[in-house]
Order: C-alpha cells, then sequence, then structure tokens
C-alpha cells in the first residue's frame, strides 16, 4: 500500500510537469491556432535560465522562479509580434515549421555555448529534506512542485473564470468568429496570451532544474509525451490539458511500477490511441465547427 | 679543367648515393609510403551525446599526437606530410558507413581512429575489413569488435562492457557490495552491460537481488519508481548498479540524492561514467560512487603533464577518449615509422603482439588473437566535496586492475 501511495504521488509530480506544459500550449492553441512545436524549446530556456541566473549571477532558486518566466514570457511576446502573428492567416503548416525551426535554433545556440553534456543545478537547501507524510517520507522539492504547479493551474483557472481577460480569451478559444463579432478586439489579446504561454513552459524548466538533467535536448523528448497529453485532453481545452496532464503522470508511473518495461514505455500512446478511437476529439475536447 | 669537373662529378654521385644508402633525406623515405603522405581520420560525434566525452577535442588529441610525433623524429620522420581529417557520423550506423568508405576512398584516409556509438562501429569495422585499411576503435563498448566482429584491420583500444563490469561488478562485491539491485535502460547496451554487471557480481560472489529494465529513451525523467523499491528490496541491497548513461544518468543520480538513498545504506554504482559526466552532475552529486576508468589524468606526473597540454589547447581535461585517441594515434604513427611503409598489412603486422608502454597504455599489449588491446585499469571512486581541491580532479584511484585481469580472454568467435 505505502508503495503504490508513493508511487501515486511520484506520478503526480510527473504529472505536474506535464499539467503546467500542456496548459501553456492549450492556452496559446486555443488564442491563436498555432500548434507551438517550440513549448519543449522554451521549458529548456527555461532550466537553463536558471542555471544561468545560479552560476553566472548568483541569483537563486527563488528569484528565478519569477524572473525566469516573466523574461520568457516578453521573449515570448516578442517572437509572437515578429514571427507567428505574420503566418496566423496562411496554411498552419508555416507556424508548424516556424515553431519546429525556432526549437532547432534554440537548440543549437545553447549547445554551442553550454555544450551537450548537463550543467549542474542543485535542489536549494530550504527544500533539501523530505517531509513526514505519515506512511512514508516523500522529498521536501517533490512535495513544493505538487503544490505549487496545483496552485498555479488553480490560479490560471481562477483568471480565466473570474476576470475580463479570462471572459475574453475563453470566449475568443471557444467561438473566435463569434467574440470578434461582439466587436471585441481578440487581436489585443494574442500576444500577451503567447507571452503567457511561454511563460509557463520557462516556470515548468525552472522547476525541473533541481530534479531532472538541464541539457539543450532536456525538453525535445519531454515534448512529445506533452503532445500526447494535450491530444488526449481535447486540443485546446484547458482543463481537460491539466486533467490529462495529471493523468498521464500518473499512468507512467504506475506503468513503471506494475507493468512490464515494453508496455510501460509505450503506455501513453497506447492510451492516446485508445482515447482518439474512443473520441476522437480528445477526453475534454469538443469537435472543431467548420466556422 | 677536366680534372676538376671529373672530381666534382664524382663527388657529387658519392653525395647522392650517400644520400640514397643513408636514410637521411625524408624525400627519399617518403617513396617508400604509396602516396607519400599519411592521413588519419577522426570519425565520430561533432554535436550530439558524445561530442564532449570524445568530439571535437578527440580530433585535438590526435593532432597533439601528430604534433609529437613530428617534434620526436624530426628530419627523420617516415614523411613531413602527416595531415588529420574529421567526420562528424552523428551516432548513425548508416552515417558512419557512408563516411568511412569516403575518408578510405576519396580522402586517401589511412587509418580511422574513435568512432563511438557501438551499432557505429560495428559498421565501420565491416569498413575497414573490406578497404583493408585500419581502424582503431576508441569510444565503443561493444565487445564484438574483438568478437564476431574481429577482423585483421580493426582494433579496439580503450574498454569494454566486460572490463567496465569485470572491474566494477567484481571489485565492489569484494570489497564489501555483496547484494545488488540493478537498473538499467531498455535497450542494447543497457541489457549487455547488465548482464556483464550480473555475471561478474554472481562470479565474486555476490547476489543481484532484483534487476528492472527502465523504460529507454525515458520521456517522464523519473526514476523514483526504482529509487522507492531499492529500499524495500529483501535482502535490502548494499548498492544500486545504474546502466543509465548521458542525460538519463543525470536524471537518475540527482533523484538518488532526492531520496537520500546513500544515507539509507545504499551506495550507488555507475556500469560507465566519463569525467565530463562527473563535472556536470558535479562530485557532490556522486561523492562515494564508484565506477571502472580506463585513465584518469591526475593518476600521476605523466598524466598530468598530458592534461595540462591538453587544458591550454581546450580548456578542459582530458577524458579517456581523449588520451586513448592521443595514445592510438601514436602507436599507429611509431609502427608507420618503424616499418617504413603505410602498407596497412604492414603495419597491422608491426602491431600485432606488440607490448606498448606510453600515456594511455600501462602494460599495454596489443593481442594478435583479436586485436583487443589490452592495459591496467582503474577502480575509481568519486571525492567527497570537502575532498575536492581544483576543478576537475573529481576522483580517487582505490585500486588498479591489472591489464590481464581487467579484459576478458580472446573471444573463440572471432576469427581473424
Amino acid at each position: 500500500m505505502t508503495g503504490f501511495l508513493q508511487n501515486t504521488f511520484n506520478g503526480l509530480v510527473s504529472g505536474a510537469f506535464y499539467a503546467l506544459l500542456a496548459l501553456g500550449l492549450a492556452v496559446i492553441f486555443g488564442m491563436l491556432r498555432v500548434v507551438n512545436f517550440a513549448h519543449g524549446a522554451f521549458y529548456m530556456l527555461g532550466a537553463f535560465g536558471a542555471y544561468i541566473l545560479l552560476a553566472e549571477v548568483g541569483v537563486p532558486f527563488w528569484w528565478a522562479l519569477v524572473l525566469v518566466p516573466t523574461g520568457l514570457g516578453l521573449f515570448g511576446m516578442l517572437l509572437e509580434r515578429a514571427f507567428v502573428h505574420r503566418l496566423t492567416r496562411l496554411d498552419p503548416l508555416y507556424n508548424f515549421l516556424l515553431t519546429f525551426g525556432l526549437t532547432l535554433i534554440l537548440q543549437d545556440v545553447v549547445k554551442s555555448r553550454y555544450g551537450i553534456q548537463s550543467s549542474p543545478y542543485a535542489t536549494p537547501a530550504e527544500l533539501g529534506g523530505s517531509v513526514d507524510l505519515g506512511l512514508f517520507d516523500f522529498p521536501t522539492y517533490r512535495v513544493f512542485i505538487l503544490l505549487f504547479a496545483v496552485a498555479v493551474c488553480a490560479g490560471v483557472w481562477w483568471l480565466l473564470t473570474h476576470t475580463r481577460i479570462g471572459v475574453v480569451v475563453r470566449a475568443a478559444t471557444e467561438r473566435p468568429e463569434l467574440t470578434r463579432a461582439f466587436g471585441i478586439d481578440v487581436g489585443r489579446w494574442v500576444t500577451p496570451v503567447f507571452g503567457f504561454g511561454v511563460g509557463l513552459a520557462g516556470l515548468a524548466g525552472v522547476l525541473a532544474a533541481p530534479m531532472r538533467a538541464v541539457n539543450p535536448l532536456m525538453g525535445a523528448d519531454l515534448i512529445i509525451v506533452v503532445f500526447a497529453v494535450v491530444v488526449i485532453g481535447g486540443l485546446g481545452s484547458i482543463f481537460g490539458s491539466v486533467a490529462a496532464g495529471f493523468g498521464i503522470g500518473l499512468i507512467q508511473a504506475w506503468g513503471e511500477a506494475y507493468a512490464p518495461p515494453i508496455v510501460a514505455q509505450t503506455l501513453v500512446f497506447i492510451v492516446m490511441a485508445a482515447v482518439l478511437l474512443l473520441r476522437p476529439a480528445g477526453l475534454f475536447g469538443r469537435e472543431e465547427s467548420s466556422a | 679543367m677536366r680534372t676538376t669537373m671529373g672530381v666534382a662529378a664524382a663527388s657529387a654521385a658519392v653525395l647522392l648515393i650517400a644520400g640514397c644508402g643513408g636514410g637521411g633525406p625524408r624525400s627519399s623515405e617518403g617513396e617508400k609510403l604509396t602516396d607519400g603522405k599519411i592521413v588519419l581520420g577522426v570519425l565520430n560525434d561533432q554535436s550530439g551525446a558524445y561530442s564532449e566525452l570524445s568530439g571535437k577535442n578527440s580530433v585535438k588529441a590526435v593532432e597533439m599526437a601528430v604534433a609529437d610525433f613530428k617534434a620526436k623524429h624530426g628530419d627523420k620522420a617516415v614523411t613531413g606530410d602527416i595531415t588529420v581529417v574529421t567526420a562528424d557520423h552523428q551516432n548513425k550506423p548508416d552515417v558512419a558507413n557512408t563516411r568511412a568508405a569516403e575518408m578510405y576512398d576519396r580522402k586517401a584516409v589511412d587509418a580511422i581512429f574513435d568512432v563511438p556509438t557501438s551499432s557505429a562501429a560495428e559498421k565501420v569495422a565491416d569498413v575497414a575489413k573490406e578497404k583493408r585499411k585500419p581502424y582503431f576503435n576508441i569510444t565503443a563498448a561493444t565487445t564484438t569488435l574483438s568478437g564476431v566482429k574481429c577482423n585483421k584491420y580493426t582494433f579496439h583500444y580503450a574498454y569494454d562492457t566486460y572490463m567496465l563490469a569485470n572491474g566494477t561488478g567484481r571489485n565492489s562485491t569484494e570489497q564489501g557490495a555483496r547484494n545488488w539491485y540493478m537498473v538499467y535502460p531498455n535497450y542494447q547496451f543497457g541489457q549487455d552491460m547488465e548482464k556483464s554487471f550480473s555475471t561478474a557480481v554472481e562470479a565474486a560472489g555476490g547476489r543481484v537481488v532484483a534487476r528492472d529494465a527502465a523504460p529507454f529513451p525515458n520521456t517522464s525523467g523519473d526514476y523514483s519508481t526504482y529509487l522507492l523499491k531499492a529500499p524495500t528490496l529483501n535482502p535490502r541491497p548494499d548498492v544500486l548498479g545504474t546502466m543509465q548513461a548521458g542525460a538519463e544518468l543525470v536524471n537518475l543520480v540527482k533523484q538518488y540524492n532526492e531520496f537520500k538513498l546513500r544515507d539509507k545504506g545504499i551506495g550507488l554504482a555507475v556500469g560507465l561514467m566519463f569525467l565530463t559526466d562527473i563535472h556536470s552532475l558535479t562530485p557532490a552529486a556522486l561523492s562515494g560512487t564508484v565506477y571502472t576508468d580506463a585513465w584518469y589524468w591526475n593518476y600521476d606526473v605523466q598524466n598530468r603533464k598530458f592534461a595540462d597540454r591538453f587544458q591550454a589547447e581546450t580548456g578542459t581535461r582530458p577524458t579517456f577518449a581523449h588520451a586513448a585517441n592521443y595514445s592510438a594515434a601514436t602507436q599507429y604513427l611509431e609502427a608507420v615509422q618503424a616499418s617504413g611503409s603505410d602498407d596497412a598489412d604492414t603495419v597491422v603486422g608491426a602491431l600485432e603482439g606488440k607490448e606498448v608502454e606510453d600515456l594511455f597504455l600501462r602494460n599495454g599489449k596489443i593481442r594478435a588473437e583479436d586485436h583487443r588491446v589490452v592495459h591496467d585499469a582503474y577502480l575509481a571512486q568519486v571525492k567527497p566535496a570537502v575532498e575536492v581541491t581544483e576543478p576537475w580532479d573529481y576522483v580517487k584511484i582505490l585500486k588498479t586492475i591489472p591489464a590481464a585481469e581487467a579484459f576478458k580472454a580472446p573471444s573463440p568467435d572471432c576469427k581473424m
């Protein structure tokens, strides 16, 4: 029982990363109809941002948690204005190529400066211990990630449901043409929303730095699973992305603990295939209207 | 007048004959080489996973070997025209295959060096055999290079999975780590390493309590399932043997520390680790970890001297891959010098069975039976952070594993 609970907790921690990344992807897709293939690279930049701040400037983890997502958010806004924006009216393939190209460029820039070998980043001392959860001890840092990610997801949920920006974003996500017809300038919100999504990826990267290898390719493997998560949750569905993120984390952890390795390795994609067969729009997605 | 002309002609003729016979002028010696020059080809990974532990700095190491060879032999060198060419095989067998053929055929390469990634290395061994040209493998671990894939032109130089498993598995077990828990990535390298390690541990009287294959690539980046399982096993393992490499090793070690397994009495043994891995994880994260090293830069004065020069050229300390590339290039050039020919069969003949002592090869011998290059290996342990007093000096050598013990006897699979 204890082992099962421990695996469940760890699954939720992995799921927290998926949820944060999928949330950003979903927000961006909803508003811009852009499948952001550079999301993994932004996650990687988040981790490197934390590393650079600590190793080269001496800025600790806590500040990185604020500074890196903010900086990356601004960088995202700049990219949106400079590139993504110009391509949104064209075939979606153009933005796919753009964001894919961006990934390669960002990876190579980081690789040329910091090499392929992982860069060291230690767990902040305050979070180095473990917490007694009754049946077992659990590393404090993992508890922190879990609470923090849940808080961020809840915060985003509150923003979307209780603020005017949220109403516009949700309306534009679900019925872009109708929202415009009401005289709401959807275009105004596109850039900040893109920046926000990029900032969330950066935040996940900062959180990953102490417990995962910080290297230029760290986003490349992960993003494949995150895309599966978004598809399972329903493309564009904000709630679906978060729920599927945590769900996939759990399934992977249980799979690794209780299923043969070959099954554990492909479990996410088995689940994705099954979901797509039963609900082609994903668990929480709606069929796209032709409008 | 006629007499003076005659004397001059006679002395010119004498000088000419002396010149030819005396072995002095390089031009006449150079003619022994098929094309008057030597071209060394370094074929490796220049931007991917192995680019730091080997990569461009291995090219630099081979260039250092060429410079040292020229300085040593001066005008007596078999040729002054020695160049180094290089190509990126991206760790892909098909690319390695094409690049190797291109090197031998079009770039007039006399010998190929390095070639990490076992599957790529095996392809290059096939090409070397077909083209009848020497190939010195440094960074691939598979024992097939001196087993089923062995051939007259392929030499396996630095290390292999047997050396790693026997070194770490056997020695750690003999030193008290009786019970092992093996975690390995579920692909060929990981599976082979797990088998070799388990065999070595059991041969030394130890026991593998449990073994788990982790997904590869491990997309979740999480190893907590295995780390949590370790203390619950019965009997409780003394050591967690990990066969992960690169970023996966980094993930596992970070999380090993997070779950404080060392404090719970479960040590860490790593199947394959390079100095660059310790650097990126920091010695603090790995302190106490045991592994087998083929060479260590701060082992003695000779190594340190080379490491200082290497650092001046590259800005970093050499891994064993760098030192071994330097050594292999040196041994190849010396064999050409000694035999006065770049004919592949002649050079291979000069190398076979040769006992060698150099920067990298201690008690070294180039076995004629399977072209395994045997030498002393080292059981190494990462120092506690407080004992690290200078950058890159992260390891203490617990034990020198004698050459005869470090590598396995020639395999019956090898038919030259």
